[in-house]
């Protein structure tokens, strides 16, 4: 028998080797934890409680409901021809009907002060995809993007990965309840400067995740100022626009263009998708609006590695269309996610625990820092640690969203029911119990 | 301005190219049988429009699949949240079933080496990104799908090279054509990283034999490279001598021993072609390379399967009894039409390379060019569509080497229209060969001279707004 010569196994690109997918991070290993122990009420009341999950679930009734009354819409109704027509559709220019729905859904989201041109509307399979996209139609491999620390841990993947585009954060602190200042965005164009690396784009999360929070509108104007001083592109990741808990309070920079004429807008992009608001992250639903004519033909094309299903635009469509449905959706959807905010803030606040004070998304940025050991990293991902085994709750810690000062943490609360969402308190009461109790002895000791 | 990167500047998309041309002009003027029955008829489309009524049948017997129920109960928010980057687990097994039904369950493919994407056009990106670096090269065998000069170099970086086949041996893949490839790649400083091939072929509509097979195993094990298997015709295989998976091949004694080959060859897999759904968007990667099926996985979140889609999927394809009778109908279906068409232009004078798989025939139309060059095959292609009304792809668009060659699909219009078509190209091919009939030359040229006018508008319109035909 012939020796078996070891081969070398072909080398793979540098790009598939990489640990840029960010998939090491701690944000993923709660994951982890959570799937090994999964929380469930009857058979597991003992496991671990996803609370790092941003998904909605607080909604899937109206939507039930609705196709439970209009059942011909999931299946290419009574024509002949739908369904093969449906099949054959692969358009990288998407369905008009369903681009047109986006687009007036986007609007009734902003409650009509903002409207949107379906066609500068670029369909994408997720936000994911469409984040990625953009940053390879405005930056080269190597420039950079400057990032509001924090950001969503997903950004170091979605934005870095195959694109070769660096992220230089945006340092923001609870001074000043985490805005974004002028001179925090002054500082990070001059620190990429001094790495000898061009700067792009902003991309900014409104509202804000992890934060929970909307941009003020003075600080959209700066912030477009500031991309209009640097000739830069601003891209707008407005995912959870949806979800704002009270009528009013969202400003979308569509508005702010609206209000300077469109001045200088081609070099502003909006991202949407139905992840958050819609609760369909299964769907792999995003979008690209652009004002800019260039990057719409470009994404359009580019949109061919990412194309939305045709059996799910088509659904979508009709689904979106219905004025009716649609404004009672993004009405009680907003309801319920306030009520559901203010019950965590409060069983938080019994507990002893304070929050960034949020008006948006399906989490609050929880402040721990008294809890601290030192205000370190490590002591931050210490605590999230014991968190994580004492009271088995997956949180996300501030850190794997970039976040400079330590100890705040990100806590979902609309993926799971309200029953469940009160276990998950009464375990933090519990920790907080203990914790204070241990204080209270090092103390007296 | 602001600038735009490198990318979304250039070329690489490829829209620019007379493929795409054809297309536009179709879309101004197209052929409808009552509406519009002089208008250009597409035949640059290889879209699978024989089927339908299998799958409609299905649907209308199986409603709970598409609506969002399993046994009468409502999953809706079960699908609606599911965004796993491994995917349904019983789509992939239905998925794996299917690909195996194909290759006449002579292979057996594992759910976990398979990955999702939207499309093989994203399934194919991503193999790029993972195999091989910017700068880097695949070597591809000529003719090839003009799409691919988009979907694996655009984003990555990566080159093409191609490996050059004629017709005076079928345009089969031959060692010293392999060799002579590899060779180039080398003098444009390109490191070469794999071999892409199509298996059936696009244009040919024909399957690679056990030599080219042997022959590219042997040939990336020497050059310690990547086998890409683009599978995606492997269901519309419709006669002799039937297809062989590269898989195949690798479960040979030959190769048993030696598992470092298994891991340099991957597959490439859609829904589009076989089962006729390009608009659902389903693709997949098959490794059995661990760490290309990892990062593939994760790069797949970049393009997943709509979970409505997978679900609808996954009831259809585990219907075995449903799998089955399509497969062999869809052929047969396909085969019917392919003689049609075949014969069809026989009788005008024109044969095409012999092929059993496949939605288009690769035509010989070299004896009908004013020379034996691609500005003569150009002036023929616009006659052709311009005059005779048909949209064709010329081979130059597929890269080809030698002139006169065209990709003819027959399986996106009805029998009627294909028919029509034939029609067409005989008419055409009579009053070419008219010799010395000066009249019918000089309507020919000034049918051309108004034409090509319009033409130059439409070639600087088509930069700024291209219509996406993401058609194979």
């Amino acid at each position: 028998m012939a020796v078996e010569i070891e081969q070398p196994s072909v080398r793979l690109s540098r790009v598939a080797v990489s640990e840029t997918h960010g998939e090491d991070s701690p944000y993923f290993a709660g994951w982890k934890a959570y799937d090994e122990n999964p929380y469930d009420e009857l058979s597991n009341p003992s496991g671990v409680i996803q609370m790092g999950l941003a998904e909605n679930q607080v909604s899937f009734d109206l939507l039930e409901e609705y196709l439970e009354q209009h059942s011909e819409v999931a299946s290419w109704g009574k024509k002949v021809s739908g369904f093969r027509e449906n099949a054959l559709f692969q358009d990288y220019h998407g369905l008009l009907s369903f681009r047109k729905a986006m687009a007036s859904f986007m609007g009734e989201v902003r409650e009509g002060r903002a409207s949107f041109d379906p066609d500068r509307i670029v369909l994408t399979a997720g936000a994911t995809a469409a984040n990625e996209l953009l940053t390879f139609i405005l930056a080269n491999p190597g420039d950079a993007l400057l990032v509001p620390t924090p950001y969503y841990p997903g950004f170091d993947r979605d934005l870095r990965w195959r694109t070769g585009v660096k992220i230089v954060p945006i340092h923001c602190d609870s001074s000043n309840n985490f805005q974004v200042t002028a001179e925090a965005l002054e500082a990070a164009y001059r620190s990429a400067e001094a790495m000898s690396v061009k700067v792009s784009a902003v991309l900014i999360t409104n509202p804000s995740n992890p934060l929970g929070i909307t941009i003020d509108r003075p600080v959209l104007d700066e912030i477009l100022n500031f991309v209009g001083r640097k000739n830069i592109h601003l891209v707008s990741d407005e995912i959870y626009s949806g979800s704002v808990f009270s009528s009013g309070e969202f400003v979308s920079v569509a508005e702010v263009l609206q209000s300077r004429d469109f001045k200088d807008a081609e070099r502003v992009h909006i991202v949407y998708s139905l992840s958050k608001d819609l609760g369909l992250p299964g769907f792999r639903v995003g979008t690209i609006y652009s004002y800019n004519d260039a990057v719409v033909n470009t994404a359009r094309r580019m949109s061919s590695f990412t194309l939305i299903s045709s059996q799910t635009q088509q659904l979508l469509a009709a689904m979106l269309s219905d004025d009716e449905f649609t404004k009672n959706y993004v009405r009680t959807n907003r309801e319920r996610l306030r009520k559901r905010y203010e019950k965590i803030i409060l069983g938080l606040r019994n507990g002893g625990i304070e929050c960034l004070k949020g008006n948006a998304g399906l989490f609050c940025w929880m402040n721990l820092k008294p809890l601290l050991e030192n205000a370190t990293r490590e002591s931050e991902l210490k605590l999230w640690k014991s968190i994580l085994n004492e009271a088995k709750l997956n949180i996300s810690p501030g850190s794997s969203c970039h976040c400079s000062e330590p100890g705040w943490f990100r806590v979902c609360f609309a993926n799971m029911s309200e029953k469940t969402l009160e276990v998950a308190l009464k375990r933090i009461h519990n920790l907080m119990e203990n914790t204070k109790i241990s204080l209270h002895n090092v103390i007296s000791f | 301005m602001k600038l735009l990167s490198r990318k979304a500047a250039c070329n690489t998309h490829g829209q620019d190219s007379s493929y795409f041309l054809g297309w536009q002009e179709y879309e101004k003027n197209p052929y409808d049988e009552s509406h519009n029955p002089t208008g250009i008829i597409q035949m640059g489309l290889a879209e699978n429009q024989l089927s339908f009524d299998l799958l409609e049948s299905w649907l209308a017997s199986n409603p709970d699949a598409a609506g969002f129920k399993r046994d009468g109960q409502t999953i809706f928010r079960e699908l609606a949240l599911f965004q796993d980057y491994h995917g349904l687990p019983d789509f992939k097994k239905a998925l794996v079933e299917f690909m195996s039904e194909i290759r006449g369950n002579k292979v057996s493919f594992d759910p976990k080496k398979l990955v999702l994407t939207a499309g093989a056009t994203s399934a194919n990106e991503t193999l790029m990104f993972c195999l091989a670096d910017p700068g880097e090269a695949f070597l591809l065998p000529t003719p090839y799908y003009p799409g691919f000069d988009r979907d694996l170099k655009w984003r990555t970086g990566v080159e093409i090279v191609p490996i050059k086949c004629t017709s005076s041996n079928g345009f089969r893949i031959t060692e010293s054509a392999l060799e002579e490839a590899y060779q180039a790649a080398g003098k444009r400083n390109l490191k070469v990283k794999g071999v892409l091939v199509t298996n059936p072929s696009n244009p040919l509509g024909t399957t690679l034999n056990r030599h080219e097979l042997n022959l590219l195993l042997s040939f990336v094990t020497e050059k310690g490279i990547h086998l890409i298997s683009d599978e995606i015709y492997s269901g519309t295989v419709f006669s002799s001598p039937g297809f062989i998976s590269v898989m195949e091949i690798l479960m040979d004694k030959k190769y048993s021993m030696n598992t470092e080959v298994w891991k340099r060859v991957h597959i490439v897999y859609s829904l589009s072609k076989d089962l006729a759904l390009p608009g659902f968007r389903v693709g997949a990667i098959y490794s059995n390379d661990d760490v290309v099926v990892e990062a593939a996985t994760k790069m797949s979140s970049f393009g997943l399967v709509s979970s409505q889609t997978q679900y609808l999927l996954s009831a259809m394809l585990s219907d075995k009894k449903f799998r089955k009778n399509y497969i062999s109908e869809n052929q047969k279906r396909l085969r019917h039409r392919q003689e049609m068409l075949i014969s069809g232009l026989e009788s005008a004078g024109i044969s095409c390379l012999k092929s059993n798989a496949g939605l288009f025939c690769w035509v010989d139309m070299r004896h009908l060019l004013s020379s034996e060059t691609f500005d003569a095959e150009m002036e023929l292609w616009k006659k052709i569509v311009y005059d005779v009304g048909l949209n064709i792809s010329p081979g130059s668009s597929c890269h080809c080497d030698e002139p006169g060659w065209f990709r003819v699909c027959f399986a996106n219009m009805s029998a009627a229209t294909l028919n029509l078509a034939i029609q067409r190209i005989k008419l055409f091919v009579q009053s070419s060969t008219a010799a010395g009939d000066k009249q019918n030359q000089s309507y020919h040229q000034s049918l051309k001279n108004s034409r090509r006018k319009s033409l130059t508008k439409w070639v600087f319109r088509l930069s700024f707004d291209g219509r996406e035909p993401d058609e194979r």
